[in-house]
């Protein structure tokens, strides 16, 4: 079984969790996830894994309780076990040789964001990292990402928090400023990495982003996560998570992500009925 | 003087109409009359022709003589000599191609039903209190096993029975491989899977969840933490698409997500959390098991149609003769001699049909099938709301990707020699369909059994 060593709310709605899971911690290289199963008959979700610890075999996961089965993980608490946790899952980012980077992080993907600016750092690499927010109020990670980059620039949709902007116009400045990148990183929604790719492409600097698709089995089983890549079908899970954000077909991405959003509503609402019931069980 | 009826003893089964609305088992098994009955065809013919076509040479009509005296449990420990999943192979082996193609009984009339009496014997045993194996006394030796489907269930049975200690490692969160996320419920019911992994377990086998070999360690990484021989049964995973436009759209699966959803991840059952998306329309292209069992799956999901389409005649059908014939009993419609040419989808990307060509059948292609060819202007559609490709899977790349010295071929493929599954890798024998590419359970026992002779005689020969 695999147990929650820690657990830490960073907003309203996304936690941190550290999990006890020895056989991925030896193994996880920024760029890899894990899948989890919450409990027996649970459904498998894939993460991006944002820490790892191979001393002590702790792999942090940061989620955002948006499903039935990210509010189910959320409701445990430490020292409680997950049922399943399997991983390094999907190829490591290719960081060697960068000197100088920019990392673009949406939201939640901050939180992948961050092991790799880590990881680039350690290396000597110079790291710009714009980490976009909707407000003030979701921010996480700002220390920690503060430490892992050259520059750090904090932006929000709705100016709660320094500038009102959006990633893009941030990186567009930067290149326009005489930054020259070896490489941009983009991890967030999938909209946000389409903006991304689309803003370095009349510059031709790489852009890489991580594809965070629907998976099932996560081991190139089952072929739910292909995406369009340059013409042909990838499968996220053991030719990604990261491609080429000028390859990428974005649109056709986000429509297989909302494939099954009823059902996932429906999910949560059922869950919801459920917690009610139990939470009267327990008075 | 043996039973001389032509015919085999039916085995009752639901009503078609009935049990294409459950997921319950579809036939039912012989009761013990019926099984003695049956038992009484066979001719104990003394070159036994029957054993020959068996991937894993069960004694057959040893085991069915002890039927027809009534002595289910020693029949069962007969078949236990050679086989490890009875319960399995009597459900899911093509028998009209392997032993009761060869049976002599054959000639004139059916085959003596040698599945069925198979199967009724393992259930018997199972259900009467069948001894508990018991865990042999060790040799000392290590053996690892990655993937714990048909092949490396069968190898880690053989290995502990000689006593060595066996690890399975295994990706996925349950054991059993396409046994438990391939095939269906109501073919396989999962409880007899995990009583014959619960057996091996009795052995001593010890088994490895939610561990990806390649990623969460490799085989050169296991060869360090001792293991003295390897056996690589990793399986066939990858989906083959169909290389049509529109294959992305939503709606469209693989045979292999699809079954996944609904059998391993138990999307069936009312309250599951895996989602499924519940089609009115469905068209399962491929013309195999697995294409079946995605058709006969989605008739249970509740769709109104279902068409199987496939490019060549009913002729060549792949599958078994039991799974067409219970496909068409339950309301799935084949399109026989019809290939895909684009999904079709609306402004949400959501299928809405499936546009298909009219085929013929021409001279004969390399595989000696006649090659199905377009008819000109003979474009139809067909009304659907989702597509399931079910046209085949190639090797896992993982284990090739991550393993230095294991040569493969064109296809992915491990290249293993067929007699031993030795590789080109020192002490790494592989078998079942990461060496031939998709093929059926008892192919992938038979390999999985000349391993773990072959490792245990290159263990021994190390000494």
């Amino acid at each position: 079984m695999y147990q929650i060593l820690k657990k830490q709310t960073l907003n309203a709605n996304t936690k941190l969790m550290v999990i006890d899971a020895p056989h991925v911690a030896r193994k996880a290289e920024p760029g890899q996830f894990i899948i989890l199963r919450v409990s027996e008959d649970g459904e498998r979700i894939p993460l991006t894994i944002a820490e790892y610890n191979r001393e002590t075999g702790a792999v942090t996961i940061i989620f955002q309780e948006v499903g039935a089965t990210t509010i189910a993980l959320g409701a445990l608490n430490e020292g409680d076990c997950l049922h399943d946790f399997v991983g390094p899952l999907g190829k490591a980012s290719e960081l060697e040789g960068l000197k100088k980077v920019a990392v673009v992080g949406g939201g939640l993907g901050c939180a992948i964001a961050y092991p790799q600016a880590k990881k680039l750092h350690e290396m000597g690499c110079e790291v710009d990292l714009i980490a976009g927010f909707r407000n003030k109020d979701i921010i996480i990670l700002e220390d920690e990402m503060r430490a892992a980059s050259t520059n750090l620039y904090i932006v929000t949709d709705d100016g709660s928090n320094g500038r009102k902007a959006l990633v893009t116009e941030v990186l567009k400045e930067l290149i326009d400023a005489g930054n020259q990148y070896d490489a941009v990183i983009a991890i967030g929604p999938m909209i946000m990495m389409k903006f991304v790719a689309e803003t370095t492409r009349p510059y031709g600097i790489k852009t890489i982003v991580s594809m965070n698709t629907i998976m099932v089995d996560g081991t190139g089983m089952c072929g739910c996560c292909r995406l369009t890549v340059g013409g042909e079908t990838k499968f996220a899970c053991v030719d990604g998570p990261d491609f080429d954000g000028h390859l990428v077909d974005f649109d056709s991405a986000m429509r297989r992500s909302a494939m099954y959003k009823a059902q996932e509503k429906q999910a949560v609402e059922r869950r919801e009925a459920h917690c009610n019931l139990f939470k009267m069980e327990v008075k | 003087m043996a039973n001389m009826n032509p015919n085999k003893v039916p085995m009752p089964e639901q009503a078609p109409n009935v049990r294409n609305k459950n997921f319950d088992e579809v036939t039912l098994g012989y009761t013990p009359e019926m099984a003695i009955e049956e038992a009484q065809r066979c001719l104990n013919c003394k070159h036994k022709p029957c054993i020959s076509g068996c991937p894993v040479q069960v004694k057959i009509p040893e085991f069915i003589a002890l039927v027809a005296e009534g002595k289910f449990l020693e029949a069962a420990a007969k078949i236990k000599e050679t086989s490890a999943l009875p319960a399995v192979c009597g459900r899911v082996c093509p028998q009209e191609t392997q032993c009761e193609q060869k049976c002599v009984r054959g000639i004139k009339g059916e085959a003596v039903a040698i599945g069925r009496l198979e199967r009724f014997v393992a259930d018997y045993a199972r259900a009467h209190g069948e001894e508990k194996a018991s865990k042999p006394a060790p040799n000392g030796h290590k053996c690892a096993i990655i993937g714990a489907g048909p092949a490396g269930l069968t190898c880690a049975g053989d290995l502990a029975r000689m006593g060595y200690q066996v690890t399975v490692f295994e990706a996925l969160h349950i054991a059993g491989g396409v046994l438990m996320y391939g095939i269906p419920e109501f073919r396989l019911p999962k409880e007899i899977v995990q009583k014959e992994i619960d057996t091996l377990k009795d052995l001593g086998v010890e088994f490895v969840l939610n561990f990806v070999v390649g990623r969460s360690e490799t085989i050169d990484e296991l060869f360090e933490d001792g293991y003295e021989a390897i056996f690589v049964g990793s399986g066939a995973g990858l989906p083959t698409f169909m290389g049509v436009p529109g294959e992305n759209a939503n709606g469209v699966y693989s045979a292999n997500e699809y079954l996944t959803r609904i059998n391993l991840m138990k999307a069936y059952q009312n309250d599951a959390e895996t989602p499924i998306f519940h089609a009115r329309k469905i068209a399962v292209v491929g013309g195999g098991n697995v294409a079946m069992d995605a058709a006969r799956c989605a008739k249970r999901m509740g769709a109104d149609d279902v068409y199987i389409v496939y490019r060549r005649s009913e002729n060549e059908l792949p599958a078994r003769l039991e799974e067409i014939h219970h496909a068409k009993e339950e309301g799935v419609v084949f399109k026989f001699l019809t290939a895909p040419l684009e999904v079709l989808v609306d402004e949400n990307y959501n299928v809405t049909g499936l546009k298909c060509q009219q085929m013929e059948l021409g001279e004969p292609d390399e595989s000696g099938r006649r090659r199905p060819v377009p008819v000109e202007g003979s474009e139809f559609t067909l009304d659907l709301d989702c597509v399931i490709a079910a046209i085949g899977t190639t090797p896992n790349p993982l284990i090739r990707h991550t393993t230095p010295g294991l040569d493969t071929n064109r296809k992915g493929c491990i290249i293993a020699d067929d007699e031993h599954g030795i590789t080109s890798k020192e002490g790494v024998f592989a078998g079942g369909d990461a060496v031939t590419g998709a093929a059926t359970v008892i192919l992938a026992m038979g390999a999985g059994k000349r391993a773990a002779a072959a490792m245990d005689e290159y263990i021994k020969s190390k000494q």
